[in-house]
């Protein structure tokens, strides 16, 4: 009783200092928080820059700690150690079956790296002014790295690709950095949206249509209505931002993270809406033991328009036209690349039904030189986890199928050497022994000469596009004889399993019961019409 | 012989209410098993879980009912008589002018047979699927309860189990009290009304 009185006065305290403005608002509601500074006033940021490099110094001279911040977070080493699987991985070490690696093709894949001029292995990654602010931090949307060119934005006018006759302007660097704010989804996506080369080519769940959804796509996201941005979630702090796919949560038993009892993330479904989410149907609650929120709220992916690379076949890479450049063949639709003798052939989908799979967020890699078994798929990732841990959820994924080159004798995957102007480059020359040699030896190992193709699979764990609540699986999508979960195994579920004897034991007791009363009815009226 | 009133009203309520609920149950439960589909398994096993304890509450208060009458002594098992019951229903029901051998009283209305068949409804059939039933709404709870090492398999298993008891018990029930008096339908007749022929 104490404790409501003394809420009244408060809430009555709230209305008084809100005066009347606020006195439509929902009481304690702030609005958008606006910076208390205009980086247009400052004559640090007036430019004119010849250079990213030198933005960042203009950056650094107020905010003294950002780039050593920025120095110790994934974004920038490209270098992660998971503790749980004593696995070193990073964009620098993993070999995946999208572009394959890295290594000696620097300047091409870190154009989406947070730097500039990470153009070999000779980076030095101690360098603050090589830290790209404005790319994560300008409002403008006019500042776009420059696809092969290591990390800096045009500095003049350029094609590409060449001969596209597509335009590349060089950015007005001053109104660049002038502009700076908070992260928005548009500065997130500049590269996460393009993963693996393109627009919604990697993730299945993030891509371009993601910078200004509607509800139906993402319910947090929806421009007209939550408007939630990356970092709402991927909460951060000193630079380094929570929610890595390659430490995920299987489950946040922290539930609802409040300020100074728990972790501060919000990176997890849980962080907001703990581990009973379901106000009206308590059954549902009763799922979040064993399945993941993502699982039914994440019906399907790749929903925004644009569909998702779900194969990748290098194998057939390296077929030219009578002028000597790559064939390139479009899908049906004409919408996407269906060949591109570049890179292979593709399969394009769209509206994906995601595949489920027991998984505790531990993910192990194949590394870089490791023996794989060529007599089957071989797994990119595998996933922890099993129906008899009880820290294992189910949870539903992409599915990214590879083909890509491997060491036939050593047995491990190769490192394929694709960029460049030089005499090895597969893009140059499309010879596939040269650029796996180069490629391999670049990471101090040694091709045997025989190479292959070998089929991969890579799990991508699925969690954005979540749709409304309306939109969610029902429980007959996976309570069923074939439904979503029926391969996945290791437990009962009521209507997707049954015993089958028991259940042909069953119906032939009912069957005989059953033939007993009318045969038994029958001989009754038979005989007694006979007699009358 | 003489009319009286064997099934009182609340009796008669009872069986009803509890026949159209087990007809009910069996029809969504055997969706929720995925036998066929119907409403779908989301209403299904929600108005199967709505039944069921509407059966439960049913129960709660016959069982009230049946230590506060008395009327619990009609299902005791004996001997006498059975066979030739069992020789009748094979038998001489088969031809004519055989009576049942069976003389039914008030306060023994049941024949030595329905004493056997109902005892196994109420202390085997409803019992098993009752115990299993409720560990399937409590799924979520058996750790706490400490039932953590109980498998949600053997409990489909032992409810599926039942369910097929007691569909079997249905049609032998169903034939035997609607279908076998004189006139055939004399049984079903006085479960309606309450009223039946018995022994002075």
């Amino acid at each position: 009783m104490k404790r409501r009185a003394r809420f009244d006065w408060l809430l009555l305290a709230v209305f008084v200092l809100a005066g009347p403005a606020g006195a439509a608002d929902v009481p304690g509601k702030i609005g958008k928080s606006a910076s208390t500074a205009d980086h247009g006033k400052f004559k640090e940021l007036q430019g004119p820059f010849a250079s990213g490099p030198e933005v960042t110094r203009a950056c650094l001279t107020c905010h003294t700690e950002a780039a050593k911040q920025l120095h110790k977070t994934t974004h920038w080493t490209w270098d992660y150690y998971n503790q749980a699987t004593q696995q070193t991985l990073g964009k620098r070490t993993v070999i995946n079956n999208f572009c394959v690696a890295v290594s000696t093709n620097w300047p091409r894949c870190t154009s989406c790296h947070i730097g500039y001029g990470w153009k070999d292995d000779k980076f030095d990654l101690a360098s603050e002014q090589n830290v790209d602010c404005v790319v994560c931090h300008e409002t403008t949307g006019t500042y776009k790295k420059f696809p092969a060119g290591a990390g800096h934005p045009v500095y003049e006018e350029k094609e590409f690709p060449p001969g596209s006759g597509k335009k590349w302007v060089p950015p007005d660097l001053a109104k660049v950095a002038q502009s700076v704010g908070k992260t928005s989804r548009r500065n997130c996506g500049a590269c996460h949206f393009y993963g693996g080369g393109g627009d919604a080519v990697k993730h299945g769940d993030l891509d371009s249509t993601m910078a200004s959804p509607d509800k139906a796509l993402d319910v947090h996201m929806d421009a007209k209505g939550l408007n939630f941005s990356c970092s709402d979630c991927h909460t951060a702090g000193g630079h380094e931002v929570t929610g890595s796919r390659y430490a995920t949560k299987a489950v946040d038993k922290n539930g609802i993270d409040v300020p100074g009892r728990t972790d501060d993330t919000r990176a997890t479904c849980e962080s907001c809406h703990g581990m009973t989410p379901h106000a009206k149907d308590a059954k549902l609650n009763d799922h979040t033991d064993r399945v993941a929120c993502t699982t039914c709220h994440v019906p399907e992916f790749a929903r925004g328009g644009r569909p998702t690379k779900m194969l990748w076949d290098w194998s057939t890479a390296g077929k030219l036209n009578d002028k000597g450049k790559p064939v390139v063949k479009k899908t049906a639709d004409g919408k996407e690349v269906a060949y591109d003798g570049m890179k292979g052939d593709f399969r394009w989908e769209e509206n994906v039904v995601p595949e489920y799979r027991w998984f505790n967020g531990e993910i192990k890699y194949t590394l870089m030189g490791e023996k794989i078994d060529d007599s089957g798929v071989v797994p990119i990732n595998r996933l922890g986890g099993s129906a008899a841990d009880k820290d294992s959820r189910i949870w539903p994924f992409k599915v990214m199928q590879g083909r890509q080159p491997y060491d036939k004798q050593h047995k491990i995957l190769s490192v394929p050497h694709v960029f460049g102007q030089d005499d090895t480059a597969f893009w140059k020359h499309y010879d596939w022994p040269k650029a796996i040699k180069t490629g391999m030896e670049s990471v101090g190992q040694t091709f045997s000469g025989e190479y292959g193709f070998i089929d991969t699979e890579y799990y991508w764990p699925i969690l954005h596009m979540v749709a409304p609540k309306e939109k969610a699986l029902g429980c007959d999508s996976c309570h069923a004889r074939e439904g979503r979960l029926a391969k996945v195994g290791g437990f009962y579920m009521p209507g997707r399993d049954h015993f089958a004897w028991l259940d042909k034991l069953g119906w032939l007791a009912v069957v005989l019961t059953l033939a007993g009363v009318v045969v038994h009815g029958l001989l009754r009226l038979v005989l007694s019409s006979r007699k009358g | 012989m003489k009319t009286a009133l064997v099934f009182s009203r609340f009796e008669r309520f009872w069986h009803w209410a509890q026949a159209v609920l087990i007809i009910g149950l069996m029809i969504t439960g055997f969706e929720v098993h995925g036998t066929y589909e119907l409403l779908g398994f989301e209403q299904a096993s929600s108005v199967h879980t709505w039944l069921a304890w509407t059966l439960i509450v049913l129960w709660v208060f016959a069982i009230f009912w049946h230590f506060t009458t008395g009327q619990w002594r009609q299902y005791i098992p004996t001997g006498e008589n059975l066979v030739a019951v069992v020789r009748y229903y094979t038998v001489g029901i088969f031809q004519k002018d055989i009576p049942h051998p069976y003389k039914k009283t008030v306060r023994a209305k049941h024949n030595p047979l329905q004493r056997l068949a109902y005892l196994g409804f109420k202390l085997l059939i409803s019992p098993l699927i009752w115990a299993t039933g409720l560990l399937y709404v409590y799924y979520n709870d058996w750790p706490s309860l400490g039932l953590g090492a109980l498998s949600l398999g053997t409990v489909a298993f032992l409810h599926t189990l039942a369910a097929f008891m007691m569909l079997v018990f249905f049609i032998g029930h169903v034939y035997m009290a609607a279908f076998t008096g004189h006139p055939w339908y004399s049984y079903l007749k006085g479960m309606v009304t309450g009223y039946e022929e018995v022994e002075e």
